[in-house]
């Protein structure tokens, strides 16, 4: 099962190093990573996902939080938050089919970023569903290049 | 007034009361050794490698509870401690080690005698640090002293670029420090320590397994009043052992691998498993599905990590050791337990430790040790890995914590003499002795320099079996004898395949007797059983020289009992034809 993770860290040199060192040392299944500072320059902020049966996930909780330079750490997995992530996807597009392709792109509400002589570069914006869901839909027109962000997430806030 | 960076760790180190630094000079190290040179407080202990290093400091910090420090060059001084580190990580041995790096500029440069030792080194120590700024040395270095002795205590690295070390900066060298990611729960939850009591009140087969947190929390006293006031009988881990004295007729031994036979069978049968400070490793678990199938198990431990991690743990309590069982301590009661005690007291004298008679054509390894035990019974002992470490901790009763010092989670050859000389140096009082194999002695022999020119006489007990005994065992008993690169007689004139240990066999390498005046050590060897006792008296005599003494035993003894690996640790095999 996936699960969700975000971290407060220390902002030093090598804290990423020693997240990703972690799970490839011990095993652990790392999806996705992303770190970003927060509005404390000294902090930052990673989201990761993972997968693991939940010894496993008990396990990498436990070792993380067992990082010194791991400030706090919080499990989005089961909790209201809110999860999205980023792709920015390069589309095939002949004239003939640009249209079309913008019909799709505006369901999803994807941006035009780029407009080739047979490509188009879109922005799409949501959980990770919905872009692996806007991939697919383009993906028949052939998908040149993506990027996606990795997941970032933060808590709800209290509604009582 | 401005000071450089040498000469703030040399304040640091004076304020951390350091008194051994164990090290090895390199080019980028050389502000560093000298601002050490000609400071009467800080002995500096120059050893021959830098593995030797780390072990030394590791034996000086197991033996005495102090930090462990040492300092060695960049590049290949560096990566010559990851032995040792990760020894010490394993074990949970609080170390300091300090090395150097090449200036911030040349960083990533592929200089000479550049290694990325922050990066090679973070899984293997608590936490490391490369120093950037000037500014920061005074803090880090008393973060790394903080982070190495508290909590789970482990090893910390400081890798210290030459130009950190040399620039001058202010001369602060803070009393103490708060890392705000770290803040390790000494104290047990009171509600969590209730439930344990309970649970001990109920149970009709209550065991204790002691594990190496005991020690290293300075619990042994506490730990052996809730023994005496309970009455429950005790396993240990290797690493648990000497947390009750070795004597005492409710300690059954080390359970596991190479567990007594009362230990893994009360282990089997109890209804409460009471764990203090150990990690349920799989040599001393065996086969998990068949670990203590019927016993609820409370387990103590500063590691969250440890708990609930191989063995799911009904009464998980995070917390020192020691301050839990002094928690615990007062809800106790005496356990009412006889059948229980009674149906142990029977395993014990069903298959009791084997003996070897006296008068046999070789020595045995039993023998010498149950001899350094009735000599030496107050010792430190150290030990090397395989064979000879399991014997000593079968055989050798050890009366007081920190007295047995072993690789048990790395499992490191060449640990044992190195770390007999740190434990030396920061005892000066008591014996200390090395029991070894003349495989695992030949890792770091090159200490014997560091041992003579420090006037140590630590005793180093080879068991020469001419074998890597251990591996040899495992390839006589599941690889049908087949002793593939374990024999260390093996020569050219050697047929492909060995027909067994015998008279042609070639001169054995070193002579270890030679080898030791060679080195201005004493060497003896002892190959007459008569002789066991009275050169290990002589050995005792010495003041201020190592003695090595190669006692020459018999080739293919075996260590037994023994469970195979991936068994339950029920099934047990008392001798080379299996057993039960």
């Amino acid at each position: 099962m996936k699960r969700v993770l975000s971290m407060l860290v220390e902002n030093h040199q090598g804290v990423l190093s020693r997240i990703a060192g972690l799970f490839s040392g011990r095993g652990y299944n790392l999806e996705s990573i992303t770190a970003g500072v927060t509005t404390d320059p000294q902090i930052t902020r990673i989201t990761l996902v993972c997968q693991g049966d939940d010894n496993v996930f008990a396990q990498i909780k436990k070792q993380l939080h067992k990082l010194i330079d791991v400030i706090k750490l919080t499990d989005l997995t089961e909790s209201p938050a809110l999860h999205r992530e980023l792709a920015l996807i390069k589309v095939r597009a002949r004239a003939s089919d640009r249209g079309e392709i913008f019909q799709v792109a505006d369901v999803f509400r994807a941006r035009v970023l780029d407009v080739g002589l047979d490509s188009l570069v879109m922005e799409v914006t949501g959980a990770a569903e919905k872009i692996d869901d806007f991939a697919a839909v383009v993906q028949p027109y052939g998908i040149l290049e993506i990027a996606r962000s990795g997941l970032i997430s933060v808590e709800r806030g209290k509604k009582q | 007034m401005k000071i450089s960076g040498s000469e703030l760790l040399v304040k640091a180190l004076v304020e951390e009361k350091v008194q051994h630094l164990f090290g090895f000079p390199g080019g980028v190290v050389i502000p560093i050794f000298d601002a050490l040179y000609a400071r009467p407080e800080i002995k500096v202990i120059l050893t021959r490698h830098e593995q030797g290093a780390v072990h030394a400091a590791d034996g000086y910090a197991r033996s005495t509870g102090r930090t462990g420090v040492c300092l060695v060059t960049s590049g290949p001084g560096a990566t010559n401690t990851v032995t040792g580190l990760a020894t010490a990580n394993f074990d949970s041995v609080p170390i300091v080690c300090f090395t150097g790096q090449v200036a911030r500029h040349m960083i990533g440069n592929d200089a000479f005698q550049e290694a990325d030792i922050v990066g090679i080194t973070r899984p293997i120590t608590k936490h490391n640090y490369l120093v950037m700024e000037r500014q920061d040395l005074g803090r880090i270095i008393k973060e790394a002293f903080t982070l190495a002795s508290s909590g789970r205590p482990g090893p910390v690295l400081v890798d210290l670029p030459v130009d950190v070390v040399r620039e001058l900066g202010d001369a602060e060298y803070p009393a103490s420090v708060s890392i705000r990611g770290y803040n390790p729960v000494t104290k047990g939850h009171a509600g969590q320590i209730r439930k344990a009591a309970h649970a001990l009140k109920k149970a009709e087969r209550p065991l204790f397994y002691a594990g190496g947190g005991i020690h290293i929390a300075g619990a042994a006293e506490v730990f052996r009043r809730v023994v005496a006031r309970t009455g429950v009988p005790v396993v240990s881990s290797l690493m648990g052992i000497g947390s009750l004295p070795g004597d005492h007729p409710l300690d059954l031994g080390m359970l596991g691998m190479h567990g007594t036979y009362q230990s893994n069978l009360a282990v089997t049968h109890s209804d409460l498993l009471f764990a203090v400070g150990t990690r349920f490793d799989d040599r001393a678990t065996g086969d998990l599905s068949k670990f203590a199938p019927g016993a609820a198990i409370v387990h103590i431990d500063i590691d969250p990590v440890s708990i609930s991690r191989n063995v799911p743990v009904g009464i998980p309590i995070v917390g020192d050791a020691r301050t839990v069982l002094e928690q615990l301590e007062p809800l106790l009661a005496p356990c009412a337990i006889q059948p229980w005690l009674e149906r142990i007291a029977g395993w014990r004298s069903e298959h009791p430790l084997a003996v070897s008679p006296a008068g046999r054509r070789l020595l045995t390894p039993d023998t010498i040790i149950r001899a350094i035990c009735d000599l030496y019974p107050e010792a430190i002992v150290a030990t090397e890995v395989g064979q000879n470490q399991m014997w000593t901790a079968l055989f050798y009763r050890f009366r007081h914590s920190r007295s047995l010092l072993t690789s048990g989670g790395l499992g490191t050859m060449g640990y044992g003499f190195p770390a007999a000389i740190g434990a030396q140096l920061g005892n000066p009082g008591r014996k200390v002795i090395d029991i070894a194999g003349d495989g695992s002695i030949q890792m770091n022999i090159q200490e014997l320099a560091t041992a003579v020119h420090h006037g140590l006489p630590v005793i180093v007990a080879i068991l020469n079996n001419g074998y890597l005994g251990m591996v040899r065992q495992w390839q006589q008993l599941f690889y049908r004898g087949r002793y593939s690169s374990t024999c260390l007689m093996t020569g050219t004139e050697c047929p492909p395949s060995c027909p067994g240990p015998g008279d042609a066999c070639p001169v054995y390498t070193p002579d270890f007797v030679k080898l030791a005046e060679a080195y201005g050590a004493l060497g003896y060897r002892v190959a007459q059983e008569e002789d066991i006792r009275p050169v290990l008296r002589e050995a005792g005599q010495s003041r201020k020289k190592p003695v090595l003494i190669d006692f020459i035993v018999e080739r293919e003894f075996n260590v037994f009992p023994m469970v195979a690996p991936g068994a339950g640790i029920m099934e047990m095999m008392f001798g080379e034809e299996g057993g039960r």
